[in-house]
């Protein structure tokens, strides 16, 4: 069994997921975290997907950036650890 | 953007014995970019749906859109497209997508890629189109795979025209191989790697593309210039 480290992926993961809630593409964007400041593409976020959610995590400090999940037919973002998003 | 699409499985291709490629007919497929991927649904007879990302591995010059699945065992999806998917199959597609892990070959070289079994699909991708964009960009590609008969478009990589291929294997290496026989490390990657400044795309599991980017880091290359890409555990 593989353990959560293991199964962690990155941004690149879910380019269709961010298409999906903010209709463009967002891999390339530059995310800064919103708890320690570093700034990067999103695809190097730490992403981990194999919960009922997905959570991105900042590569810097491993703070929650942003999470997703579909409940009841409803996509939920919660984008608290988002200090700036800036998309191509 | 980028909505589902109905895709029609043209060809179902074995690669090895525990992967196959995919090539599409998807109506209104818009192109894509070497290094992007698509995700692919699945839906069952009662409707339950699972979903996941696999990596085109076919240039954007090609006539039709190809993926490159590897099969985990313990699977929910990648089982089905390995093993089960027959030419005249639909699956529900939608891509392309990502634009981070991409080149173009007017980005140029020196070009780096440095693969972890099946992370070889996108870097695939990028050689192909280097090769059928006419690209005189150098590029060097590093293989980790088990062993030989692991290695994903073998005779492909044989005929590559211009681009070097150096192929570790770390369980198995045929009879009489002095090439390397163990796994990627920093003493391989000073022995293969262009000098600092090559644009470097490694692609693997996350333990794998980790291990080689800090070891890329640690021998002078610029962070800004390594694009990753993560796919997990194999196996998981």
């Amino acid at each position: 069994m593989a353990t959560t480290e293991e199964m962690r992926l990155d941004g690149n993961a879910v380019a269709g997921l961010l298409g999906e809630v903010f209709a463009a593409e967002m891999t390339a964007a530059v995310v800064r975290c919103a708890h320690c400041g570093t700034a990067g593409a999103v695809a190097t976020a730490q992403v981990y997907a194999h919960g009922p959610g997905v959570v991105l995590r900042c590569p810097g400090c491993t703070g929650v950036v942003m999470r997703f999940a579909r409940v009841r037919g409803r996509m939920l973002a919660d984008l608290h650890g988002v200090g700036m998003l800036s998309a191509p | 953007m980028t909505p589902w699409r109905s895709a029609v499985v043209r060809d179902a291709v074995r690669e090895t014995a525990s992967a196959s490629t995919l090539v599409f007919d998807i109506e209104d497929w818009p192109g894509h970019r070497a290094g992007q991927h698509v995700d692919v649904r699945l839906t069952a007879e009662d409707g339950y749906q699972a979903q996941r990302s696999y990596s085109l591995s076919s240039a954007p010059e090609q006539e039709r859109p190809a993926i490159t699945v590897e099969r985990l065992d313990d699977g929910e999806v990648s089982p089905y497209l390995v093993d089960e998917v027959r030419a005249g199959d639909f699956v529900d597609v939608r891509g392309p997508v990502g634009g981070w892990f991409v080149w173009h070959a007017r980005d140029g070289g020196p070009l780096f890629l440095v693969a972890g079994g099946s992370g070889l699909a996108p870097l695939m991708a990028m050689l192909r189109h280097r090769s059928l964009a006419g690209s005189d960009a150098e590029a060097t590609l590093l293989l980790s795979a088990r062993s030989p008969d692991d290695v994903l478009f073998a005779r492909e990589l044989e005929a590559l025209d211009g681009a070097r291929v150096e192929r570790t294997f770390t369980r198995s290496a045929p009879e009489g191989w002095t090439g390397y026989a163990r796994r990627v490390d920093r003493e391989m990657l000073a022995e293969v790697a262009p000098a600092p400044g090559a644009r470097v795309y490694i692609c693997g599991p996350t333990g794998f593309v980790e291990g080689v980017a800090g070891d890329l880091v640690a021998l002078g290359h610029d962070p800004s210039r390594i694009r990753t890409e993560r796919f997990g555990a194999t196996g998981g």
